[in-house]
């Protein structure tokens, strides 16, 4: 356990990587997933369709075969050849989360009752503008609880890169393990401790939010 | 909802829709283009690649060590899962805080803490060497980890049955536990079904992580296809394809079992981990 102590900034380093992973891949599964939405709940035909195929095939794909084809299976196509391992990482969470993201944004704009989406459309108000001003503002509020549960589970998730060669927090325990055969449970608690701060952040963050935006329904 | 976003177009916004749909279509259509050409390009459909996908010694491979594997983990698991919810979201309303707070320190810890974390954890601390193997940390970890979101359906599910049966029971002199078995969990079964069903599509796509400590499964025999034939793409759609058939299968049930018996009422699972019908499912 000595040895874990004495190179605590490899622990460190390695959650810092943990949270660049959760960081960018949550923001770009956000705006990816929000798009993927709002083609799901638009008036064009093909769109909807696509953003439906895309969302079915990845809810039932495990992330892993996400991770194989970036990884090992897109550089056949020449795609990804050469790229930062990171940047790799970030692409196939982002891939995989926004169809989780584009489902809790759907959930949301359908739990906003039709009531309000009739009354502005009664005002004369287009689909772009009821969207914006009325619908939108209503859904944020009901999709902060689903959408906290996908990031939440995106944080865990980033744990999948470490099959592939990324030193983040998962990886870097099993190399402390292997190194230090003696403390594996210590070793253990202590990344889970890491993780469960993450997680228990992120969840008491959305609890806030979700109180501070709250509103007489 | 969706609906009466928009109302009946007009002509012009007929025209208008037309023309996005034209330019949707390109998109869509142009973006699978030019994915099939980039695998022509690469030459992705030599028969070379694709063949160990219709010889019946790999065919057999791919589903008796593969799928066949992965199946009978996730299902090993599932099964282990429901008895480790049952045991422990029943401890988890017990009246005895000894018995209360214990469990919900092992439900919280193993649904904060990252499956693959814990997998790695199991096999090289106690599965390597002498231990008890890769398949069998597949399924603990798995049984760990969604046997406790089960503990909180569990919870949910028994809180979801109408309060007025419990007090029924207690009022006609039944025991907490004879109240939780006859009464409350046979009820509650019903309500939960469609929430096990959908876990059971979480471990069936979490046991390719075992891909990480070698074990056997689909991810393990598309790894052998893909060393021996080079041809990593079409392997990965390959097993993509039947991860994805099993588990529309399992979601179908699902869907199916909660029209059945269910109906609309669905039950929530709050935060961390991920349980229930909604929008968080299976992540």
């Amino acid at each position: 356990m000595d040895n874990v102590f004495s190179n605590f900034d490899l622990v460190l380093r390695a959650f810092w990587v943990t949270i660049q992973l959760l960081l960018l891949s949550g923001i770009a599964s956000l705006l990816l997933g929000t798009m993927l939405g709002a083609m799901r709940v638009g008036p064009i035909w093909i769109l909807a369709k696509a953003a439906s195929f895309y969302v079915s095939t990845i809810r039932n794909t495990p992330l892993l075969i996400v991770f194989i084809f970036v990884f090992i299976a897109a550089p056949q196509l020449g795609w990804f050849v050469g790229t930062p391992f990171v940047i790799k990482g970030v692409v196939a969470l982002t891939l995989y989360t926004s169809a989780f993201v584009c489902e809790a944004v759907r959930s949301g704009v359908n739990s906003v009752s039709v009531g309000q989406a009739e009354a502005a459309r009664a005002i004369g108000l287009t689909f772009e503008e009821s969207m914006r001003n009325i619908v939108l503002p209503q859904a944020f509020r009901a999709v902060v609880p689903p959408l906290a549960s996908v990031l939440i589970a995106l944080a865990k998730n980033t744990s999948v890169a470490a099959a592939f060669g990324l030193m983040e927090a998962t990886g870097r325990m099993r190399f402390f393990t292997n190194n230090n055969a003696d403390a594996r449970v210590e070793i253990f608690i202590l990344f889970a401790v890491g993780y469960i701060i993450i997680v228990e952040l992120m969840s008491a963050g959305a609890m806030g939010l979700e109180r501070r935006w709250r509103i007489a329904r | 909802m969706s609906t009466v976003l928009f109302e009946a177009p007009g002509p012009r916004t007929r025209a208008r829709h037309r023309l996005y749909s034209i330019f949707g279509f390109v998109l869509v259509g142009g973006l699978a283009l030019f994915v099939l050409w980039k695998m022509y390009a690469e030459g992705q459909f030599e028969y070379d690649l694709w063949e160990p996908f219709v010889t019946p010694a790999y065919v057999e491979a791919i589903l008796l060590q593969g799928l066949w594997q992965t199946l009978q983990m996730a299902f090993l698991s599932i099964i282990f899962a429901v008895i480790f919810g049952l045991i422990f979201g029943i401890a988890k309303i017990s009246d005895r805080p000894y018995v209360r707070w214990p469990a919900w320190l092992v439900v919280e810890f193993f649904r904060a803490v990252p499956l693959l974390l814990l997998m790695v954890f199991i096999f090289f601390s106690y599965g390597v060497g002498d231990g008890f193997g890769s398949y069998w940390s597949v399924v603990i970890a798995l049984t760990l980890y969604n046997g406790s979101v089960l503990a909180e359906v569990f919870r949910a599910g028994l809180n979801a049955v109408p309060s007025g049966q419990g007090e029924a029971a207690y009022a006609v002199g039944m025991t907490k536990s004879q109240v939780i078995w006859i009464v409350q969990l046979p009820q509650a079964v019903k309500i939960m079904l469609p929430a096990i069903i959908s876990q059971m599509v979480v471990a069936l796509k979490d046991t390719s992580l075992g891909y990480y400590i070698l074990a056997p499964g689909l991810t393990a025999i598309g790894k052998q296809v893909y060393t021996q034939f080079s041809n990593q793409f079409q392997t990965v759609i390959v097993i993509a394809l039947l991860y994805i058939i099993a588990n529309l299968i399992l979601t179908f049930v699902a869907t199916w079992v909660q029209k059945r018996f269910v109906g609309e009422k669905t039950i929530s699972v709050p935060m961390v981990g991920e349980a229930s019908a909604d929008a968080g499912r299976g992540v």
